[in-house]
């Protein structure tokens, strides 16, 4: 896989998605459909949403599912359905946004730090690997409690989550081929640090990202939910499936089940979404790790 | 033919894979008396291991027994179920492994090894195992302070004593060598040899000693049965068969012997490569590379055909 | 290790920002906010404090609470932890049965239709987000079946006498029968709740390390020796999977504290967790501090235990 040029890389990627790996196929589609719809629902959401999210009792409160609110009221008689929504724009935003922050720095600072090594990496790695020993959710309570509510803090403590996974993928692929042969050739013919690292190295490093990318949007998809469950996310204003779902335990017992289901059902259907399409693509692409 | 330890009749094992069906072993016969020992010699990929494992019925899949009997002391083995099979597998046939560091388990004391297969088949207490399995190891050489050693504190030549130790555990009526000396010195090869030799003419079992290394076999060997892509084209007591080899293929292995005391001979090898066991050569499957093959062996297979009294031959010379 | 753990944590939890005002509120009067940092000692330079912080921790003090101010942190955490470490196992134990079980039954019939449903449940569980599945369960077995009880450790008439603050041994102990039947009554649900989200990786990794060994050269071996089919599964090829699967278990500990958090807060189970979240609504940012020292150490601690166990299991290591 030496020196290919990203474009015919990302083609060599998607040849090897031939439908002869049937099971894995079918995961990478179920995933990125169920993803798409929820982009799809995300981008029309002032279309498709039947009212205002934070309006209150345009129903009566607590109704049950019925043909003018497919998914009940809760409690304050706000739709359920177009808050889930709505939702959707707030779980898409943060999730996308702190993968996009923390892949950038992640990725950046593993290739700097495996590249020049030394006591920088040395001091660096120990910090990362701290950081990683860290049970994510923990970490993030630690964060977001220092932070406070609101989308930019929330979305800051999920990137600083998952920053030091990138950096250590990265990282140990830089060191690997820091030895390698075709680094040594073009090291011969003059190429030096910044461009050794991202005309060389880093071109080499892209196909791993992809799979860790939708694996970790999946659990900060479930890490934000459990953010705003704990009651830590995001202000009231913003619809948000998470802290609904907490409000959903309100009336548990006098069988009202529709406030809190939904909401949790749409959490684990994205995650679901997100994770069939990493593990479909993980598989496919290594097929070795799936000993199938 | 009633005192048969061993008789294989019609015998097919084919491999079904993605790429097509390989016909590993096609339509072999072989007989063995109690107490002989055959050399079964061949090429890699001629099917000799392959036969090996079909008689304790361990063919991996994608592989399968299709036709065929194999009849052991009269008991026709591929109509057994799996429980009767099992109990047969390591007390009445028994197989040692070519790679005695992979068949050995990591994390299990060698001592324990011994003991736990002599329990699976007899009613003895774990205390009368154990000095069974002590005695054992002596016998192949190994001092009983080893008993609690695991694998990778043995050489590989202790290991595959272990092996052999292993597979005479209970006294089995057959031994399966499956290339017992390929992965070992060739010092150490001597020394396993000589203890397979002793130990045999110590319990009597019988044994199929398989091997792509020709070399090995006289001395130790009653009868050969050389294999070629599948089949059996010669079948030959060792004396008869060393003497003079009578099929193409025979002759040419014993040709391709480096010989020390002619060093100034260029190396004779048989030309041309192994066939392509999925789709094998019309006719007789050595035509290729024969250096007598008539246009009548390219078209027609040959018979086998029986040669003085006890000596078969699959070739259309005879 | 630990060193660097606990200077993140200090680090994580200073320089975000004013913990006086997040706590506060951002409303307070400023001479208030004064007064407070004064008394929590975080008028001082940043370096002292870290000092500080790193002298207590030494004396295992791990501060007092912002709002109530009396009792020391860490005996509040103690107070908690048996309820946690009584669901810890737990969920643990099943997470592991579940999963080693599926994997294996998963890796004898590979590619047949029970290996792919399994495969896919050991993607779904790690989807799973906890305090909807607890929902769902409690709705299903508690509101609609009335059959199981969905929240706390027991009811308080009911509760056994403490002896090692885990409930179900205190009332083996006690012999005390109706209440280990409540005990048990009350576990369940969050047992099953965090036992499934922790089963899948342990099923997708007893999968593919059975199905390596069952193709390797000693289980072939071993078959040709006669054994048993079941001693050749469990006995060589488990034991031979399970040292990858030990490490994944201490690494899952990280994991298994996540979740039990979750866990605890749905059930309202009266664990570190729950204590958590609880402060975590006051702001109360000295025990939210307190806390989570505590469970980075305790996660250090287990992962040497894991190490030294694992030097145990290994014959291989020793020598």
């Amino acid at each position: 896989m030496a020196n290919l040029t990203a474009p015919k890389m990302i083609t060599s990627m998607l040849s090897k998605i031939s439908p002869r790996r049937g099971v894995e196929g079918l995961f990478i589609i179920v995933g990125l459909a169920i993803i798409l719809t929820f982009i799809f629902m995300a981008i029309f959401a002032p279309v498709l949403a039947p009212y205002d999210p934070n309006k209150t009792r345009v129903g009566g409160l607590y109704e049950s599912p019925n043909p003018k609110f497919p998914m009940g009221t809760d409690r304050l008689g706000r739709d359920i359905l177009s808050r889930i929504i709505w939702g959707s724009r707030t779980v898409l935003i943060v999730t996308f946004l702190s993968m996009a922050l923390s892949s950038a720095c992640g990725v950046t600072l593993g290739l700097i730090s495996g590249y020049v090594g030394g006591k920088f990496d040395t001091a660096l790695s120990l910090f990362m690997d701290s950081l990683y020993a860290f049970p994510g959710l923990i970490l993030a309570i630690a964060l977001a409690v220092m932070l406070g509510q609101g989308i930019m803090p929330v979305t800051v403590s999920l990137t600083v989550v998952y920053v030091p996974i990138y950096f250590r993928m990265i990282r140990s692929e830089v060191l690997s081929m820091k030895e390698s042969l075709f680094v040594e050739a073009a090291k011969a013919i003059g190429a030096k640090g910044r461009t050794l690292i991202f005309k060389y190295i880093f071109p080499n490093v892209i196909p791993s990202i992809p799979i860790v990318l939708s694996l970790n949007a999946a659990d900060a998809v479930l890490t934000l939910a459990a953010l705003s469950f704990l009651g830590l996310g995001l202000p009231a204003h913003i619809p948000d499936w998470g802290f609904d779902l907490r409000m959903g335990y309100g009336a548990l017992t006098a069988k009202i089940w529709w406030p809190g289901t939904f909401p949790g059902l749409m959490i684990v259907l994205l995650t679901l979404g997100f994770s069939l399409f990493g593990e479909g693509l993980a598989e496919i692409l290594n097929p070795k790790l799936s000993g199938g | 033919m009633i005192s048969d330890l061993l008789r294989i009749e019609g015998l097919r094992v084919y491999y079904y894979t993605r790429d097509g069906v390989v016909m590993a072993v096609d339509n072999v016969d072989l007989f063995m008396k109690k107490g002989e020992t055959i050399g079964l010699v061949g090429e890699s990929g001629s099917g000799k291991s392959t036969l090996g494992r079909a008689i304790l019925r361990l063919v991996p899949p994608p592989g399968r027994i299709i036709s065929g009997k194999i009849v052991f002391d009269g008991l026709n083995l591929t109509e057994l179920s799996e429980e009767e099979m099992r109990r047969i597998r390591g007390k009445r046939i028994s197989m040692v492994f070519q790679d005695p560091m992979t068949s050995l388990d990591p994390l299990m004391k060698i001592g324990d090894h011994i003991v736990e297969t002599i329990m699976a088949h007899e009613t003895l207490t774990r205390k009368e195992a154990e000095e069974k399995a002590i005695k054992l190891l002596e016998q192949v050489g190994i001092r009983s302070e080893r008993f609690m050693d695991y694998p990778h504190q043995f050489s590989g030549g202790m290991r595959q004593r272990v092996g052999i130790a292993l597979a005479l555990a209970l006294n089995p009526d057959l031994v399966i060598a499956d290339e017992p000396t390929s992965s070992l010195d060739v010092i150490v090869q001597f020394q396993i040899l000589d203890l397979m030799k002793e130990l045999k003419n110590l319990y009597g079992m019988g044994m199929i000693l398989i091997t792509h290394d020709i070399s090995i076999i006289p001395g130790i060997a009653d009868k050969v049965a050389l294999m070629y892509a599948g089949q059996l084209v010669e079948f030959a007591d060792a004396k008869s068969f060393f003497n003079e080899p009578l099929h193409p293929y025979g002759k040419a292995l014993l040709e391709s012997i480096p010989n020390i005391q002619h060093s100034d001979q260029k190396l004779k090898y048989i030309p041309g490569n192994p066939p392509d066991l999925i789709n094998p050569p019309k006719g007789c499957r050595f035509s290729p590379r024969c250096p007598y093959a008539t246009e009548k062996c390219r078209e027609e297979e040959p018979p086998t055909i029986m040669v003085g009294h006890h000596r078969l031959v699959k070739c259309f010379q005879y | 290790m630990l060193l660097i753990l606990l200077s993140v944590v200090f680090v994580v939890l200073r320089v975000a920002g004013d913990p006086v005002s997040a706590m506060l509120g951002g409303h307070a009067p400023i001479s208030e906010i004064e007064r407070i940092r004064k008394q929590l000692g975080l008028d001082k330079p940043l370096y002292i404090q870290y000092l500080n912080y790193l002298m207590n921790l030494a004396h295992f003090d791990l501060g007092r609470s912002m709002i109530w101010g009396q009792r020391p942190v860490l005996d509040e955490i103690l107070e908690h932890f048996p309820a946690t470490l009584e669901l810890s196992i737990s969920a643990f134990t099943f997470s592991i049965l579940l999963g080693v079980f599926t994997g294996v039954f998963s890796a004898r019939r590979r590619n047949k239709p029970a290996d792919h449903a399994i495969r896919l449940y050991g993607i779904i569980t790690y989807s799973i987000f906890i305090p909807w599945f607890g929902l769902v369960l409690q709705l299903i077995f508690g509101v609609y079946l009335g059959w199981l009880p969905i929240s706390g450790r027991s009811d308080p008439r009911m509760a056994p006498e403490i002896i090692t603050g885990l409930y179900v041994l205190d009332s083996i102990l006690t012999m005390n029968l109706p209440s280990l039947i409540d005990s048990i009554r009350h576990l369940i649900l969050p047992t099953v709740t965090l036992g499934i989200y922790l089963s899948g990786i342990y099923t997708r990794l007893t999968r593919t390390h059975m199905i390596d060994i069952l193709q390797s050269d000693f289980i072939r071996a071993a078959r040709a020796r006669g054994l048993p089919e079941r001693t050749i599964i469990y006995k060589h090829a488990l034991k031979n999977a399970f040292i990858p699967i030990l490490t994944m278990m201490g690494l899952q500990f990280a994991l298994l504290l996540a979740g039990a958090v979750l866990t605890e807060t749905t059930f309202s189970w009266p664990g570190m967790g729950y204590f958590l979240y609880e402060r975590i609504s006051y702001r109360d940012f000295t025990t939210i501090q307190g806390t989570i020292v505590f469970i980075a150490t305790l996660i250090v601690l287990i992962s040497l235990i894991v190490d030294i166990i694992y030097v145990y299991i290994d014959p291989r290591i020793r020598y």
